[in-house]
């Protein structure tokens, strides 16, 4: 888990056997059982191509999208953020205690407090030099509470604005699912097109060579688990929003799990020094398919978890390196 | 690994700095200073507190977190960790329930079984396949918690203890102390033995520090790594019927999220996560610590369990900062 060394791109053998094969799964597993999930699914599924359905499944799926983003930049890094799904319910909580205010101050609090939680993180890791597992193991226990202390039961609200945000749609589309868009927009050009993609993903993948090369590691550590915090209090804020209520007992229960799920399924490996923003998504979207579609063939919960183990276990397998 | 326990002395002289000394100091007995000063505070500050029946309870309610954390300490000792902890617990009490009405002998076997054949498997795909323990016991507590689910027509169906004997192993008590707690001791005992003075417990020592170099002098790296596992999912297993006895049903919804108290227990003790420090006398003392502190929060008027996770996350939090400040350990290479 700690090994350090850079994972180079290409295998060194030829592109043809085995090796290759491994290396074409590694890289476009995760789009071919989506695209495989989708054709079963429309041969199969009645009323799959609806659009309903396609918006229900899209809408469904936009928290986990938005926290796996900001979990595939930390995972990057060679890090872990466990702290996700608690940053959710923090948010839910402070969005409904500042609602009074009018919605954009929930949410603009609601968005400072995953900063603040995120930049605790940050903190613990860059600057006092805290294992990452450890430091969000910290606040996804602490923060979990703290969201239960500052409102201890579920509570719903019926602000115009914030309801609107939840289950308006705009062209068709809903407006939770165009802002994940353009957070996944943006965060894809944040890796691939500026600086501080580039640092981060070099400090991922040999921390103490971009140290010497001069790099700013711990302000990169830190603003990435800040993004982290800030992506999973917008998820926290959407999801609020879109169920009309705050429920800080067991909104974003498990999204840790499921998130670093989506960023694994996606081909970005758990020793850093690669973030494949697409794929991260395309995780997300083959959890959802697959819950999907063992819901509408009326199997049980049960399965989709056990199914759901099963593939973890084969994306990692195959990402995994050979000695 | 990159990390080394052995920690190279700053000065050129062996011995070590004053500061050196308290971290390490820290490190082994932290969790037991703060276990006794929260008592104190118990005694001084809650005339309930320290009475017999109330100091009974929370052993009792501790041993079953602190078994589990004797599993962890070798997994976490040996430089791995095992998510999986938690799903066993409920999937172990869940099976004993449901095996009790053949008989205690059944309503013991059958989670033990089950459960150290995951630890099994989980060992086996580790050491075999050098995946990263993290993610196949994340795996694991997915996989266990839908076998779990489908065993109980997904979580509506909770079965009984119907085997007294079984019943009276959780529920029986000694001097105010349940059952749980003592068979707790036997297995920190035996625990212990086999940390410290077995040639298996310093495998478990050696992967830990450096994987390469145990594996270059002969340690049997494959096989310690499979038997920390099974041993974690047993006692994890284990753990799971105890209180399923306790509670004279196979509840299906407690114990989600418990690999974290587990792990919080396991750091709080002492124990590194990067592996090859730590010992079981302080992972017992940080399972009884959650529990006091637990304890604690519930004496005092108006605030609610939830402030309890705000104290341990807090608590952990410090703890590892003052492991990384007073510098006796070093947690990452940097």
């Amino acid at each position: 888990m700690t090994e350090t060394t850079v994972v180079t791109d290409a295998p060194s053998k030829g592109p043809s056997g085995r090796a290759g094969t491994i290396a074409w799964l590694q890289r476009y597993g995760v789009y071919a059982a989506v695209a495989t999930l989708f054709v079963f699914n429309a041969a199969f599924t009645p009323h799959f191509l609806a659009a309903d359905n396609f918006r229900t499944q899209l809408v469904q799926v936009t928290p986990i999208v938005i926290v796996a983003l900001g979990m595939a930049l930390v995972i990057g890094t060679e890090g872990i953020d466990l702290s996700v799904g608690s940053v959710m319910a923090l948010a839910a909580s402070l969005t409904a205690l500042y609602l009074g205010y009018g919605a954009p101050a929930a949410i603009a609090m609601a968005i400072a407090g995953g900063a603040l939680v995120g930049a605790a993180a940050g903190a613990l890791v860059a600057v006092v030099g805290v294992q990452p597992i450890v430091a969000t193991l910290a606040l996804l226990v602490g923060v979990r509470g703290l969201a239960n202390v500052l409102l201890p039961q579920l509570r719903e609200f019926s602000n115009p604005t914030l309801v609107a945000l939840g289950s308006d749609s705009v062209a068709g589309v809903p407006i939770v699912v165009l802002v994940a868009v353009a957070l996944i927009v943006a965060v894809a050009f944040l890796v691939r097109r500026t600086t501080f993609g580039r640092q981060l993903v070099a400090i991922g993948g040999n921390r103490a060579a971009s140290r010497l090369a001069g790099l700013p590691v711990r302000r990169v550590l830190l603003s990435v688990y800040v993004l982290s915090g800030v992506l999973a209090a917008i998820a926290g804020t959407l999801a609020t929003s879109r169920l009309q209520a705050s429920d800080p007992t067991s909104l974003g229960l498990f999204m840790e799990l499921s998130a670093i799920t989506a960023v694994v399924v996606g081909g970005t490996p758990l020793t850093g020094g690669r973030v494949r923003v697409l794929g991260t998504v395309m995780g997300a979207l083959l959890m959802q398919l697959l819950q999907a579609t063992l819901i509408k063939h009326n199997l049980p919960q049960s399965w989709t978890q056990m199914a759901q183990a099963a593939i973890i276990l084969a994306a990692v397998y195959a990402a995994r390196e050979r000695r | 690994m990159t990390t080394q326990t052995a920690r190279p002395a700053p000065s050129a002289t062996s011995a070590p700095t004053s500061r050196e000394r308290a971290g390490r100091l820290f490190q082994r007995h932290g969790a037991l200073v703060v276990l006794g000063a929260l008592l104190v505070v118990g005694t001084l500050g809650f005339d309930a507190f320290t009475t017999p029946a109330n100091l009974g309870n929370i052993a009792t309610a501790s041993s079953f977190l602190a078994i589990i954390a004797i599993g962890m300490t070798f997994v976490v000792i040996s430089g791995g960790i095992d998510l999986s902890v938690g799903s066993l617990f409920v999937l172990g009490g869940v099976l004993a329930a449901y095996g009790s009405r053949h008989g205690a002998v059944v309503a013991l076997a059958l989670p033990l079984a089950v459960c150290g054949a995951f630890g099994l498997v989980q060992g086996l795909i580790i050491a075999r396949t050098r995946m990263a323990p993290f993610i196949v016991t994340l795996t694991g507590l997915l996989g266990a918690r839908g076998l779990m689910l489908s065993m109980t027509d997904e979580g509506a169906t909770t079965y009984l203890v119907e085997d007294k004997v079984f019943a009276g192993i959780g529920q029986g008590a000694l001097f105010e102390i349940g059952y749980p707690f003592f068979i707790m001791l036997v297995i920190l005992a035996a625990a212990a033995i086999l940390l410290q003075r077995t040639g298996f417990g310093q495998n478990v020592y050696a992967i830990g520090g450096n994987e390469d170099a145990a594996a270059l002098m002969g340690v049997p790296v494959a096989r310690t790594k499979i038997m920390v596992y099974l041993m974690s999912g047993l006692l994890a297993g284990l753990a799971g019927a105890l209180n399923a006895a306790r509670l004279s049903s196979g509840v299906t919804i407690l114990g989600i999220g418990l690999e974290l108290d587990v792990i919080a227990a396991v750091v709080i003790g002492g124990t590194l996560l990067t592996g090859g420090a730590g010992g079981l006398g302080g992972t017992i003392a940080g399972a009884l610590l959650l529990g006091v502190i637990q304890n604690l929060i519930n004496q005092i008027p108006g605030l609610s369990s939830s402030f309890q996770q705000v104290v341990s996350g807090a608590f952990l939090a410090i703890v590892v900062i003052t492991h990384r400040v007073l510098g006796g350990i070093r947690q990452q290479d940097t």
